[in-house]
């Protein structure tokens, strides 16, 4: 714990973007697009190929000592209040970086022909680099307010490449909605810190970095009391970034951005910032079984929550930016139950198969001309044969299906959630995988099977996406297929490597566990299994003795997998009619309100933000201000003065005669006065 | 040299004034007033550099101190020095200088040599009114600060510019009339007007509180804080963009600086029964300006209105009591009169263009003037306290300071309420930069407008450069103003971490506005004090 490794190259790992965004955007179109791009994608090699030298130092390191760290400066210094400008790389880091940077540079290259042929190229790939440095601050940041200002840097850049295209005012809408509503989250975040440093700031001793991972670690004793206050602000930053209930508004309209923005920040990295923070601070979380069941509630509502909506949407995008807050709440519902490591190997798994479905779809759109609603698609399995293949890939990955990645990460957090006594978590979990299967197969054969729907002149234009395209999509979709078989369970005979490689991270030191244990006598048993495997950290070390009900949920989540496939198909492809049947149950209501995703929007719109909007122009601004305070008192108070000033002119009238009077009356009352008093 | 050099502090202040003078006598032709203006603000700004790179951050006293014998066999003397809190202050005046006289180069034909020459005047007053360490000295700045605004906005500004310059002169001089009353009282006590022997008097507790209340009624309005800010929209709206520059960027701190440095060591018996009554002031201004920043359909009202919000933090870090929160609202003076003041500036780019502010005129406008849009993004989130650039470290230490205070009641009710600020400044910011900067061009008097010159980028470059800057290494200014913090703080007995501070009066732990929520806020949260 003790020593610290100094590794310099952490902080190259963050500047090499910043460098390329610099670049890209002072020169902007004076650089050719193809070079700018290039840039960019070179850029963010140079960042993976550092995150891959570290990683491979920290393998060759003993597994408790894996942490190096590189302390650039103090940032700011005030008192005894001392935060440091420095980076640091455990084995969580670790994870996150090879993700972030790998799947990120996947995408710069599929940008290369995405973006060819759009004016702003340039503009678009300096967003994104410098989007690449945000994510490696807040993943590599050594305290809470590093993470902070990665944590905000990538809200910015989201702000900024969802309004990308900001001629269309919905662009531009979209873009400040995800921006407002994750500072509505960030208040929480900033409170969070505020709590942490009031409560540690005079225990601290001198030198000490107030909100250190480390020292916050060393310390958590002393923050222990406040945990639950601390960790529930925390979550609502969480909520915000990672688009949970109820903040998750923002996330569908992000699809309005680029389609590799989609798949680069609003499934594949940025919206798991809330998870990672959650899983970076879980020596806290594991304390307060009162937060840990909020954070596993709202993650398994969230993912059904979610999937529902998913059923309905029309547009392509728009049903992958549901599920990715369902799968996002999937990742909440294991850290939840205390199962970190399995959230981070879904982060990690989901980034392989989201990115590749949004990919795809992107490709699909490319083809259709920019067409987004599937109504008008199909049939496109013939004329876009790879996109097809690895669609399908991701499609099985995601539904969850064994061998592929998202079975190993899906099926250990359902587990993991039956596990920790609460079983209606794990139906809620079990019932959005099944919907997932359908949903995905629903886009599936509206896409890619039956006739295209199209126009004779979108038609003519269908042709298979270019190899920058295409070639990331393969790269994907071997990720998707193969990816998880670095976290196969024990059970199924895999060695778990994965979650043996972060469990540093997440075995408590003696303080923690000691008052983690505490905390279980106290606390609710759903929360309190979480605090117990994650304090021994051990939820997949050691072998479970009665593997009989893994199997058996496996092999139920399997096979309720494919048959939400197959029910799937059969309503699309072959036409049974339940689909309209459902349309029009219930007076066709239930349809209409998933269609509308349940008014949250407009509920928001109604409740929130029109009172405010009137409140402020019509109470406040013209009442108040224009009204009470300026008109009322300031012009009034002056109006008084006036009237009083024009009085007294009348004694101010120049007449000597009239002063000399006035003068000789005041003397001799004056005198009268005194010789009366004395 | 050493004539310079010894000096200093005089020659900082008065060459400014000396550039006036000349201006309003001498260079009257339009292009030499120009560039003579010019070339005397950033002389001026050299001269202010060997402060900085002379003054010796190890101590918490003044430093360049001249001090010379004036009136009354020495009671009223010619006495300036500089702490590490004034340094920081009169390094942003003598920045700002160069960059509004050039900012004012298109912008201002009318009169040219008079109105540089009342933006040298101001400039003096305003260093003046930051160094001098004598009271009668201080209020003869402090009013000279206001003769050349009143012209700059009564002459130069715009249609309603008379009902303006007014308004704003009798604002300012009615709170000042109740300080020149309270600094009488004063000199009368201690038969002398130096601010040290002020310090030293002893005064009783009910007198304590009419000064306080008198000296920052002043303070107050100049700031201005709610809801004494009516003022303020009004003198933005109709002064010329240099005087909203010089008005945002210095001229309001006078009032939060002349609350630190006078009012509250002068007065900690004032500053512990008030303190709870200023904070809900601060903060009612903090969301009350951001909502209503929100709803004005004028850029340069809307930014006007985002001040008051922002001088609201200023006066929350400043009355939390503690070293943090104070050095947090120093911090944000600075930020602030770079963000807003670029805010400003580049209003007035367009303004220049269009002679509109209007926002329902505007849309679009990134379409043809992208490096205009791109100051203006950068400049909007410098304004909502992005990390990275300096309005961020100057909010998270205040709201630190204030949510961590132990000295005034319910720091942490302040701290949460004064938070909303942070997510409104975002709302009011990019709704603004949505509906000016982005969709489609709609008005045709916005095809064909030019992106800004070369003149107008070098004029925002360092303003950029410094939110930048300070953003990352805040320590800057940090390390200069700490012992100094500590210095004027003494009298109020904070202990080091700015906890445990003096015994708040009876009637202020009764105060009904903080109270409010207290049991909703405070109770649950304050688990880890058992």
């Amino acid at each position: 714990m003790e020593s610290h490794t100094t590794e310099t190259l952490l902080r190259w790992i963050v500047l090499v973007p910043l460098l390329g965004a610099a670049i890209n955007g002072l020169l902007n179109r004076r650089l050719p697009r193809q070079v700018a791009g290039l840039l960019a994608s070179a850029a963010v090699l140079i960042s993976f190929a550092l995150s891959v030298t570290v990683f491979l130092r920290l393998t060759g390191m003993p597994a408790e000592a894996r942490f190096v760290s590189d302390i650039v400066t103090t940032w700011i210094g005030f008192g005894n209040l001392q935060v440091d400008l420095g980076f640091a790389m455990d084995p969580l880091s670790a994870v996150m970086s090879l993700v972030v940077t790998g799947v990120g540079f996947l995408i710069h290259i599929y940008s290369l022909g995405y973006m060819a042929h759009d004016k702003g190229s340039q503009r678009f790939f300096t967003y994104l680099n410098l989007f690449i440095f945000a994510m490696m601050t807040l993943v590599l940041g050594e305290n809470l307010l590093m993470l902070f200002v990665g944590w905000e840097g990538v809200g910015l850049c989201s702000y900024l490449l969802i309004s990308f295209w900001f001629t269309d005012e919905a662009n531009a809408a979209a873009g400040k909605k995800a921006f407002i509503v994750n500072r509505i989250g960030d208040f929480g975040f900033l409170l969070g810190m505020f709590l942490i440093g009031a409560t540690l700031l005079p225990h601290l001793g001198g030198g000490e970095g107030l909100l250190s991972f480390r020292v916050l670690q060393q310390h958590a004793g002393i923050l222990a009391p406040a945990a639950t206050a601390i960790c529930l602000l925390l979550f609502v930053g969480a909520t915000g970034k990672s688009a949970q209930i109820p903040l998750f508004v923002w996330l569908p309209d992000a699809m309005a951005g680029p389609t590799p923005v989609s798949a680069l920040i609003h499934a594949a990295t940025m919206v798991t910032a809330g998870v990672y923070m959650i899983a970076r601070m879980n020596f806290l979380f594991v304390l307060t079984p009162t937060a840990m069941t909020v954070v596993a509630t709202v993650g398994a509502v969230t993912a059904l929550f979610a999937a529902t909506i998913a059923l309905t949407q029309n547009d392509i995008k728009k049903v992958l930016a549901y599920s990715t807050v369902s799968q996002l709440g999937y990742m909440m519902l294991a850290c939840g139950v205390g199962a970190f490591s399995i959230a981070i190997f879904h982060v990690m798994t989901h980034a392989f198969f989201k990115a590749l479905l949004f990919l795809g779809s992107g490709s699909v759109i490319h083809a259709m001309s920019d067409e987004q609603d599937m109504r008008v698609m199909g049939g496109l399995r013939k004329k876009l044969p790879l996109t097809f293949w690895t669609f399908i890939a991701g499609t099985l990955a995601l539904a969850g299906i064994a061998p592929l990645a998202g079975f190993f990460s899906k099926d250990e957090i359902l587990w993991n959630a039956w596990n920790s006594g609460n079983k209606v978590l794990w139906a809620i979990g079990f019932i959005a995988a099944g919907m997932t299967a359908f949903y995905m197969m629903r886009l599936v054969v509206l896409t890619f099977f039956g006739e295209n729907r199209a126009s004779a002149e979108v038609k003519s234009h269908i042709h298979e996406s270019p190899a920058t395209m295409t070639m990331p999509l393969v790269v994907l979709a071997v990720l998707s297929i193969a990816g998880g078989w670095v976290g196969i369970p024990h059970f199924l005979g895999g060695g778990a490597h994965f979650m043996t490689w972060l469990e540093p991270v997440f075995s408590q030191p003696a303080v923690v566990a000691e008052l983690a244990h505490g905390a279980v006598a106290h606390g609710a048993e759903a929360a309190a299994h979480g605090a117990e495997a994650a304090s021994h950290g051990a939820e997949h070390a050691g072998a479970h003795a009665d593997t009989t009900m893994e199997w058996i949920l496996a092999g139920a989540s399997l096979a309720w997998g494919i048959l939400g496939l197959l029910a799937g198909y059969f309503v699309y492809a072959r036409k049974v009619s339940v689909a309209e049947s459902f349309q029009k149950m219930g007076g066709g209501w239930p349809h209409k309100v998933l269609l509308n995703k349940y008014y949250v929007d407009e509920a928001y719109e109604g409740a929130i933000i029109r009172p405010m909007y009137r409140l402020s122009k019509t109470v406040l601004w013209k009442w108040v201000d224009v009204g009470l305070i300026n008109g009322l008192l300031v012009e009034g108070s002056a109006l008084v003065v006036a009237v009083v000033g024009s009085v007294m002119r009348l004694f101010q009238n120049g007449l000597v005669r009239f002063y000399a009077w006035s003068f000789s009356i005041g003397v001799a009352v004056f005198v009268l006065y005194l010789s009366f008093s004395g | 040299m050493s004539l310079i050099t010894d000096h200093i502090l005089s020659w900082v202040t008065f060459l400014p004034l000396v550039g006036a003078l000349l201006l309003w006598t001498v260079v009257r032709k339009e292009a030499q007033a120009r560039f003579f203006a010019m070339a005397i603000a950033l002389a001026d700004f050299v001269l202010s550099l060997h402060l900085w790179f002379h003054f010796d951050a190890g101590r918490g006293d003044d430093q360049f101190v001249e001090k010379v014998a004036w009136l009354f066999n020495g009671q009223i003397s010619y006495h300036l020095g500089m702490d590490g809190i004034s340094l920081v202050l009169v390094m942003l005046t003598t920045f700002l200088g160069p960059l509004v006289v050039l900012s004012t180069w298109r912008a201002v034909t009318d009169r040219v040599s008079n109105f540089l020459g009342f933006v040298l005047f101001l400039q003096a007053a305003m260093l003046g009114t930051f160094l001098a360490r004598d009271m009668l000295l201080f209020y003869v700045f402090w009013e000279a600060m206001l003769i050349p605004m009143y012209f700059i906005i009564g002459v130069w500004g715009g249609q309603r510019r008379i009902y303006a310059a007014v308004k704003f002169f009798i604002f300012t001089m009615v709170g000042s009339v109740f300080m020149l009353v309270g600094i009488i009282y004063l000199y009368q006590q201690s038969g002398s007007m130096n601010l040290a022997d002020f310090l030293n008097l002893q005064i009783g507790h009910e007198a304590q509180l009419w000064l306080f209340a008198a000296f920052f009624l002043a303070f107050a309005i100049k700031v201005p804080l709610f809801p004494l800010h009516t003022w303020l929209p009004d003198a933005h709206v109709e002064a010329p963009t240099a005087g909203s520059v010089i008005l945002a960027g210095v001229l309001l701190k006078m009032g939060t600086y002349g609350m630190l440095r006078f009012a509250m060591p002068l007065f900690p018996e004032g500053v512990a029964f008030f303190a709870p009554y200023i904070n809900a002031l601060a903060v009612t201004g903090i969301i009350y300006g951001a909502l209503v920043a929100m709803v004005q359909p004028d850029v340069k009202k809307l930014v006007a209105y985002s001040s008051v919000s922002h001088l609201g933090f200023v006066v929350l870090g400043l009355f939390s009591l503690t070293s943090l929160g104070v050095a947090g609202g120093i911090f944000q003076m600075l930020a602030h009169g770079l963000s807003t003041g670029a805010l400003f500036l580049l209003v007035g780019v367009i303004y220049e263009r269009r002679h509109t502010r209007e926002i329902s005129e505007f849309g679009g406008l990134a379409h043809g003037m992208p490096i205009y849009a791109t100051f203006f993004m950068i400049a909007t989130l410098a304004s909502v306290g992005l990390p990275g650039l300096a309005g961020f470290v100057g909010e998270f230490m205040i709201l630190f300071g204030t949510f961590s205070s132990e000295a005034v009641p319910h720091g942490r009710l302040l701290a949460v309420l004064a938070a909303t600020g942070v997510v409104l400044g975002a709302i009011y910011m990019l709704w603004m930069y949505q509906r000016v900067f982005l969709g489609k061009l709609k008005n045709v008097k916005n095809e064909g407008l030019k992106d800004m010159s070369v003149r107008e980028m070098i004029v925002l470059i360092p303003l950029v450069v410094f939110m930048f800057w300070l953003g990352v290494q805040p320590g800057l200014v940090l390390d200069r103003i700490e012992l100094s913090i500590e210095k004027v703080l003494a009298p109020l007995e904070l202990d080091q971490g700015g906890h445990h501070a003096l015994q708040l009066d009876e009637a202020a732990a009764d105060n009904p506005v903080a109270l409010i929520g207290a049991t909703v806020l405070d109770t649950p949260l304050d688990t880890e004090g058992q």
